[in-house]
């Protein structure tokens, strides 16, 4: 494959040619026999961990592999929205190191992934939910995150169609991060996809792992429905499906499968630019490029592996939207879809070892593994090269067995 | 030019004219009519722009499946964007515009974009726009929305409301045609719960406009018939205008009545949504027709074959005058004829076939309508309008052979069942090669509860196309006894797959072959993205938008995976389809909302004195679904004088809270004791009967999850009182260990927390005013700190409990829930002397901080355990096993580096700004300043004229009288003493008199 | 939207009348266990693709837990059973074997 570069030029070339010139994307290879590292699930996290391997550590002899198609999870399947102003100090490293990769994102991987920082806010609707967020303001500005508390006012002005003075709940001002915001979260994979491809990695769809293979405690390899792989490292990034996974490699996961619900409207004419989470009333919405609402809230409480959640999810949160912008009641609903998500004991991701010498798991991203994906691609790669990691320290799977947590949901009762 | 008709059009009724408008021109049509029917009546064929060229875009079908016909529809609180034309009913003084276009319909500046076309395929916005890096988020993006997006935004609150409803059958019927009819007759003779729903307002579906012939009759009239018996059978519910929206699982169905969008403003709900739960569901949802794909088939005047026959058979509305059919199959012809008996004109049939030979071929070329074989459409003429038709040989490049003058195009590229209830919980689909369509494969529906088929497929939408097999399909499928229905109709010639016409078209031809009219994606598209390896359909439809129109893909999904699956070189069903997701036709969201908005948002818990509260100025805040009083204001007075007053009035004479929201769980039984020391961390058998004793409550985490006084009313009986926001939780977390780890324990439990209104009385004029009420000696000698007593106080039957929150004399009073209002306004009156006022929650804070004492929710997050609040004198040591004491066990429990509560003090009296951290030296391995510590409540007291504080400090209590440094904003630094976290009355002298 | 019928006062349970309780039978692990056996406890847990045996409470309704086998797969109920039991009833077993005979079995 050529590769060649994209840019307005190349378009404007290929368009002389009825673009009958475009080579593809990402490969279409065979597995081989070997690989020094193959990361299972070809997702935002799992291209991401392979594509810093190579970027950052030149390790270019990986595989990925996916069960279906890239990007066909959670990547595909999220509200795409990015933030960083997270209030434990383990949290807000890595998802503002995501979000400063997102930054460049579009540059680094000559694929835009259209990252718009166009601001995010999170209402304060209690007492007890501005004092969190108060805290977290404070805490982030320690961490190097740009976050600041805003007043009521201020929401009006930056969110115009919001309703502040809404009855039961009255918005008593926001946390507010201005280089928060979204991404076209396709695009971040099939970007990850093509600069994997382009470095010589192999991505392998329709390639179903059926098996770990593992001698003396470590692992050999692979076994798939395209035959057997071997590898020395293999990095295990398949959200929604970790603790299958696991139970393969022969350990549990402190983790639980759970559905996640999103929707759009139909779309309409730019009339919000701010993301807006509303988490007392358990919902947050943002408008795409496309003029979508797009909607998200809450998961289902019970384990769940369908992809479709129950209906009075969606209830709940079109309620609380209604409530915070009530203009959206004249809206349709288009479309509604599910995805499973990784819940871990304190809804905190595990970027970590594991039982088996030479397994990396890389899940537990619960309801918002978007924002992460390059921090969390980031830091395991170096956990995978180095073996360690200052961003993926704290998210060690045995924090658990030292009581060590890192619990988010004392700021946000919705995570996202 | 589209006309309508002098005579004929079942549906509407000529004798009832209504009025209405488009774009500010004022247009006439009939009760009856669509929206639709009654713009092309009107001429007015061009109605909207698509999404990224800003193509003209005209009417192109006549049902659910609409893609370009959407318009803004009403005013002010009663516009809503995006309204599909084709499937609103006209209603007399109905406003709409056309959308997506600037400055006008007719001269839209956006079309600028299609003279581009070349330079944005599929998916150039990822190849480009990405320098300068500042451009995108500042330039491209506010210009790509801007020309993006649909509909205008609705502006005022809605007007309207809507509602929702349960019902239980146990079968439940999509769709009202004749196989609908069918299966609904013969289940409801069978004694079954039926409820038979059609998504429009009109019963027949297909059948009564295609001239079929049922039992002899005709289709209209046996449909009149069926609808009699049914609606004569108490065990078969009929609903019109109400669509099944989303198939869930466990036989949940939800589904969408549009009871008055055709007569808006007439005082009933707009929308009702039903949760169905079905032990049943049989989908005769029908099917819909495919397009074409040639070059301009997208020109306002190409329309789906089908469509054409509905306007002119049910609203009496010709396309135009003279209509050109292109098809792949038999059925198109029906047009043809539908046209003829209308008095209209069909240059020629053109059929991409071989050889069309069949009965309604036939027919038509009796009529004198010639019929090219073998021959495809090169192009369509005309731009705003159709103008005329270029034809080729289907298996050519195009090559134009002849041209014919025409001002419409009815094209038909055969029938895909309508499979997405069947599909929405995971019933599996069959590519059925014959037919060309995607059908039910019976062997994997979507299964229920008990592992059970719980849908079935009926009819076309089980791919079924003709009447008579429809009808027996539709009739077994529900168990029908005897005979089906017996239908006559033509003999159909089989289909022939065409996916591009012609054959061999070269590039400039795709590029103007649209797949997905609203979203401007063409044959060129999919096939860029499979050259560039988006080969998975899931791939190509984001990379092209393919179906994520409004319409979701009703008419674009099935020809743009063929067009994908000719691309890679694979077989149809290797493609496969993409999800079907809910809802099947998008749902407004005030329905899903329904009622619940403004002050009934969600459920509010009021107090016995609630009302009391609203009428003496009380400044609210919401507590979980209840709401408490902050403080209390009076006339002039701000939220901070208040408190500060309310504060003062406890310290110097006395005050009133209402704490009935408090938690209260009665506990009892033989094994009580033994069963709260498992749930406290302190020892609760212990308690003597008449006394009261605090208590931490961890979960198994070992985290501080609630706390409260625990009072023992007898032997075996325990009342626990928790937080405000605890009570049901706590409640829960007993009866989980109850019944699910000591089962085998004798104790009940019950959450009376509304059957007590309580009351504290804080102060210390507190007894005097209790005296006043008299009945209940409540001296030190007869009522000690920390025990209660049982009383008539005033007249109330009363639990008098001396414990205190505020740290002055204070007595909490519980009565009957029905007695508290009584009670207050007792208290309030006696206490007239001693100035007394309620105070509020905020007062409740500053005061309990003042004592140093801790506050869940406030001192806790989550992630804080007793030790780390010094409550180490609450935690038994000697039980051997408590709920979280394995937890606190592990080593960053027990570790000595964890942050300890200690007061804190500014060194100039100013306050400490909520939440704000402690610095300490350097920065972590994460570029992170280091951090020490922590504010967990910070007040200014009002009582020692000051700014107080607490808060968690690495080490805090080992550094008594270190100053630490919290930065706050635009970089400065409040320095603060550490010290004792008590500031008050530090030994209770005033709470223990 | 899950339905589930109370085993305690027989009613067929709408999801939204149930409150999920996760994996059942889980052996408590108090003071005296081993970190890796209170780890295990409280945070590792089976989470398979298929036959799962959780906890529901009947929070709007008679208000008592009980236990469910269903698959997590599709969804399908196999059978609910009071939460005084400390395994999945043989004859339950038997019927989830008889459906899914891949099944490993309760372990």
């Amino acid at each position: 494959m050529g590769f060649k570069r994209y840019s307005a030029f190349a378009v404007a070339r290929e368009a002389m040619n009825y673009h009958l010139g475009w080579e593809r994307a990402w490969g279409s290879p065979a597995p081989k026999k070997k690989y020094d590292v193959v990361i299972v699930g070809a997702g935002g996290h799992g291209l991401a961990s392979a594509y810093y391997l190579g970027k950052n550590y030149g390790i270019t002899n990986v595989a990925i592999i996916e069960k279906g198609w890239l990007g066909g999870g959670n990547t595909g399947r999220n509200t795409t929205i990015i933030r960083s102003n997270y209030l434990q100090d383990p949290s807000a490293a890595i998802y503002e190191k995501a979000r400063s990769l997102y930054e460049t994102m579009s540059q680094d991987l000559n694929y835009n992934v259209m990252f718009s920082p166009r601001g995010l806010l999170m209402l304060g609707q209690t007492e007890h939910e501005v004092r969190g967020y108060k805290r977290t303001v404070y805490a982030n500005n320690l961490q190097g995150v740009a976050t600041e508390w805003i007043s009521p006012q201020r929401v009006k002005e930056l969110v115009p169609i919001i309703n502040i003075d809404g009855p039961r709940y009255p918005i008593l001002g926001a946390l507010y991060q201005a280089r928060g915001g979204t991404a076209r979260h396709d695009a971040v994979a099939w970007g990850y996809a093509r600069a994997c491809s382009q470095m010589g990695m192999d991505v392998i769809q329709q390639c179903e792992v059926t098996g770990v293979r593992t001698e003396g405690g470590k692992v050999v390899g692979i076994d798939t429905s395209k035959g057997a792989i071997d590898c020395d490292k293999l990095g295990m990034v398949v959200a929604g499906h970790s603790s299958v996974l696991a139970e393969m490699a022969g350990f549990r996961l402190p983790i639980e499968s759970l559905a996640l619900q999103a929707l759009v409207s139909e779309p309409i004419k730019p009339c919000m630019d701010v993301v807006v989470m509303a988490n007392t009333v358990h919902g947050y919405m943002s408008q795409s490029d496309k003029g979508e609402m797009v909607i998200g809230g809450g998961t289902d409480g019970f384990n769940n592996y369908t992809q479709r959640g129950s209906f009075h999810h969606i209830e709940e949160t079109v309620r609380a939207l209604v409530e915070t912008f009530p203009m959206i009641s004249r809206l349709k609903n288009l479309r509604q879809w599910g995805g499973i998500v990784d819940m871990t004991g304190d809804r905190s991701p595990l970027i970590s070892k594991t039982p088996v010498d030479g397994i990396f798991v890389n899940c537990g991203w619960g309801t918002g593994g978007f924002k992460a994906i390059p921090g969390s691609g980031w830091a395991m790669a170096e956990l995978m090269a180095r073996g360690s990691s200052p961003l993926a320290e704290e998210f060690s799977m045995y924090r658990f067995r030292e009581g060590k947590f890192i619990d988010e949901s004392v700021a946000a009762g919705v995570a996202h | 030019m589209s006309t309508r008709l002098q005579k004929g059009g079942r549906l509407i009724d000529r004798s009832r004219a209504m009025s209405f408008t488009f774009n500010g021109r004022k247009m006439q049509g009939y009760a009856g009519d669509t929206l639709a029917s009654a713009l092309l009546g009107a001429d007015q064929m061009l109605v909207g722009r698509s999404f990224k060229y800003h193509r003209p875009r005209g009417i192109m079908s006549s049902g659910a499946e609409e893609p370009n016909a959407l318009v803004g529809l009403g005013e002010g609180g009663r516009f809503e964007p995006n309204q599909r034309t084709t499937t609103t009913e006209l209603f007399d003084g109905a406003v709409t515009a056309s959308q997506n276009h600037w400055p006008s319909l007719e001269f839209d500046v956006g079309a600028i974009n299609d003279k581009f076309y070349r330079f944005l395929p599929a998916g150039f916005y990822y190849k480009t726009f990405m320098f300068p890096r500042f451009a995108w988020k500042h330039v491209f993006e506010p210009f790509i929305r801007q020309s993006a997006g649909l509909g205008k935004v609705p502006h005022a609150r809605d007007e309207d409301r809507y509602e929702y409803a349960y019902a239980f059958a146990d079968l439940v019927i999509v769709g009202g045609g004749i196989a609908g009819l069918a299966a609904a007759l013969a289940a409801g003779k069978q004694g079954k719960r039926v409820w038979l729903i059609e998504q429009t307002a009109h019963w027949g579906g297909r059948a009564v406009v295609d001239g079929v012939q049922i039992q002899g009759q005709e289709a209209d009239e046996w449909v009149t018939e069926t609808l009699q018996a049914l609606e004569g059978m108490e065990n078969v519910t009929l609903r019109a205008r109400t669509m099944a929206s989303g198939l869930y699982d466990h036989g949940y169905l939800l589904m969408y009545e549009r009871i008055a969008d055709h007569t808006p403003g007439d005082g009933r709900p707009r929308h009702r949504l039903w949760r169905m739960r079905a032990g049943h569901i049989v989908t005769a949802t029908g099917a819909i027709e495919r397009p074409l794909s040639f070059a301009g088939n997208d020109i306002p005047g190409v329309m789906l074959a089908s469509a054409v026959r509905d306007y002119v058979v049910n609203w009496a509305v010709s396309p135009g005058d003279r209509t050109v059919i292109v098809t792949n199959n038999d059925d198109a012809y029906r047009t043809a004829l539908a046209l003829l008996d209308a008095g209209l004109a069909v240059p020629a049939v053109i059929d991409a076939r071989p050889e069309a030979k069949g009965d309604l071929p036939e027919a038509v070329r009796a009529r004198g309508v010639k019929v090219l074989e073998g021959k495809g459409i090169a192009k369509v003429k005309g731009g705003k309008r159709v103008t005329g038709v270029s034809v080729c040989l289907q298996a050519g490049e195009g090559a134009e052979l002849e041209t014919i003058d025409c001002d419409a195009v009815a094209m038909s590229g055969g029938w895909s069942p309508v499979v997405h209830l069947w599909s929405h919980c995971g019933g599996k689909l069959n590519w059925d090669d014959k037919q060309a369509m995607f059908r039910p494969d019976p062997n994997r529906p979507a299964t229920g509860a008990d592992g059970e088929a719980m849908v079935t497929a009926i009819g076309s939408a089980n791919g079924h196309l003709t009447a008579a097999d429809v009808l027996d399909d539709a009739h077994k499928a529900v168990g029908g006894k005897g005979a089906a229905p017996g239908a006559v109709c033509a003999t159909e010639a089989p289909i022939m797959p065409v996916w591009i016409m012609p054959q061999g078209a070269g590039p400039a031809l795709r590029f103007k072959m649209w797949l997905d009219p609203q979203n401007d994606v063409k044959v060129s598209d999919i096939q860029l993205a499979a050259r560039e390896g988006y080969e998975s359909v899931e791939h190509a439809k984001r990379y092209t938008t393919l179906g994520m129109a409004t319409d979701q893909g009703k008419i674009s999904n099935i020809n743009g995976l063929a067009v994908l699956s000719d691309a890679l070189n694979q077989a149809i069903p290797a493609t496969g389809t993409t999800t079907f997701r809910p809802p099947y036709t998008p749902i407004s969201m005030g329905a899903i909302a329904g009622e619940a908005r403004g002050e009934i948002f969600q459920p509010l818990r009021k107090t016995p004195m609630h009302d009391w509260h609203e009428v003496h100025g009380a400044h609210w805040e919401p507590v979980g679904h209840w709401r408490r009083a902050y403080c209390f204001l009076r006339t002039g007075e701000g939220v901070h004088d208040a408190v500060n007053r309310e504060i003062r009035q406890v310290r110097n004479s006395v005050g009133l809270l209402d704490a009935s929201t408090l938690g209260k769980i009665l506990v009892k039984g033989p094994d009580a004791g033994k069963f709260l020391d498992m749930l406290y961390t302190n020892m609760m058998s212990t308690l003597p009967v008449g006394k009261c004793r605090y208590g931490l409550m961890c979960n198994e985490n070992g985290f501080l999850s609630d706390d409260g006084v625990v009072v023992r009313l007898s032997e075996d009986t325990w009342l626990c009182h928790t937080t405000t926001g605890g009570a049901d939780r706590i409640h829960g977390w007993m009866e989980d260990w109850l019944q699910c780890e000591w089962w085998d324990w004798k104790v009940y439990t019950a959450n009376v927390t509304e059957q007590y209104a309580q009351v504290a009385i804080a102060g210390p004029n507190a007894r005097k005013l209790l005296d006043k009420l008299g009945g209940m000696d409540l001296s030190k000698e007869a009522l000690p700190f920390m025990e209660w007593r049982e009383g008539t106080l005033g007249g109330f039957r009363a639990r008098v409990h001396r414990i205190s929150f505020s740290g002055e004399l204070s007595f909490e009073v519980a009565v009957p829930a029905s007695e508290g209002r009584a009670f207050w306004e007792a208290l309030i009156a006696a206490g007239e002397e001693f100035g007394v006022m309620p105070y509020g929650t905020e007062a409740m804070h500053i005061m309990r901080a003042e004592k140093g004492f801790i506050m869940i929710g406030d001192e806790t997050d989550g992630t804080v355990i007793p030790q780390d609040l010094n409550l180490q004198w609450a935690i038994s040591k000697k039980k051997e096993d408590y709920l979280g004491k394995r937890a606190h066990e592990r080593s960053f429990m027990a570790s000595p580096e964890r942050w300890k509560l200690v007061g804190l003090e500014t060194l100039d009296g100013g306050l400490i700004p909520d939440g704000a951290y402690a610095v300490a030296d350097g920065h972590n391995a994460n570029g992170q300043r280091n951090v020490q510590g922590r504010v967990t409540s910070t007040y200014y007291s009002p009582t020692l004229d000051k700014g107080i504080a607490m808060g968690l400090v690495k080490h805090g209590p080992d550094r008594m009288g270190e100053v630490i440094d919290f930065p706050v904003d635009d970089g400065k630094v409040v320095k603060a003493r550490i010290v004792d976290p008590v500031f008050y009355d530090k030994d209770g002298e005033k709470q223990n008199v | 939207m899950l339905i589930l019928e109370c085993p305690c006062c027989g009613v067929k349970a709408d999801e939204t009348e149930l409150q999920a309780g996760g994996e059942a039978h889980l052996k408590r692990y108090g003071p005296g266990s081993t970190d890796e056996e209170f780890d295990g406890y409280m945070f590792s847990r089976k989470n398979p693709k298929g036959v799962h045996f959780e906890r529901w409470r009947h929070a709007y309704g008679c208000g008592k837990w009980f236990l469910a086998a269903r698959c997590t797969a599709t969804l399908e109920v196999f059978g609910t059973y009071p939460a005084q039991t400390s395994a999945p009833p043989a004859d339950l077993q038997a019927k989830i074997k008889q459906k899914r005979p891949n099944w490993e079995g309760y372990k």
